[in-house]
């Protein structure tokens, strides 16, 4: 699905990344620990998670993921909005819990890493 | 070519710095992107160890055609048991340190599983320097 549908089924918040929402994202990853999503070895994919701080971004800097979806309405620091525009990162926001977040996405058709 | 830079113990803002510098780096110097990602995500794994265990650090980084040799040399209060550190699950993080998503004990792991040979040698009370060598084609 495109970054514009998962928008439109959440009715999230773009905080930054507004020219990349006619991307298609297939896979996601849910975590709210990001040594977690330092060992995935894919990329590709849109990294929803509840801990909004700077280490969010720095993580998906280094593993090359470029989506991220914050839930539970955890607000992006002005800190973070600097640093995932410097990576070319987009920012979501929404204000579902993790649970319903990942599961109105699985149901949408976004696939598991694994 | 060899690049230093210094890590402050505590500051979490500042934490990925350096991974972040050597990434452009490598990045510049068209290594392959599965490559660089192996050295930045162990290095900034180191990272986030000096931040969260010691009182400062520096990372020195040689690369090379062949590859990268990257040096983390803290002083801190060094590792005790160095085979206990490398069990996964294992960690002595402080909660501040899990409340920014790591401190849950697959650091060292995960910096092995990114690299090609990892060393650890650390004295109590003193510090800990980790040696991390990755290869372009492995």
């Amino acid at each position: 699905m495109t970054l514009q549908e998962i928008v439109t089924l959440l009715d999230a918040e773009v905080v930054l990344g507004q020219e990349q929402l006619d991307k298609t994202i297939r896979h996601a990853f849910a975590a709210d620990l990001m040594s977690d999503v330092l060992r995935l070895d894919t990329s590709e994919m849109l990294l929803i998670t509840g801990l909004a701080n700077v280490q969010v971004i720095r993580t998906a800097e280094m593993s090359d993921i470029c989506y991220i979806l914050f839930v539970r309405g955890k607000q992006v620091s002005p800190e973070m909005k600097a640093l995932a525009e410097s990576c070319g990162i987009t920012l979501l926001q929404c204000k579902q819990s993790m649970f319903k977040a990942c599961g109105m996405l699985y149901d949408a058709g976004l696939l598991p890493i694994y | 070519m060899n690049f230093s830079y210094h890590i402050e113990g505590g500051n979490f803002s500042r934490a990925g710095i350096a991974s972040s510098e050597v990434k452009k780096i490598l990045k510049q110097l068209n290594v392959n992107p599965t490559a660089i990602k192996r050295v930045v995500v162990a290095l900034y794994e180191a990272e986030v160890n000096v931040v969260a265990h010691a009182y400062e650090g520096d990372v020195h980084v040689d690369i090379s055609p062949e590859g990268v040799t990257v040096v983390v040399d803290d002083r801190g209060p060094g590792i005790p048991d160095i085979p206990l550190a490398m069990q996964e699950g294992y960690s002595t993080a402080s909660p501040e340190v899990r409340e920014m998503g790591f401190g849950a004990g697959m650091g060292l792991p995960n910096m092995q599983k990114n690299c090609d040979e990892l060393s650890i040698e650390s004295e109590v009370g003193k510090g800990t320097r980790v040696t991390m060598k990755t290869r372009f084609n492995a």
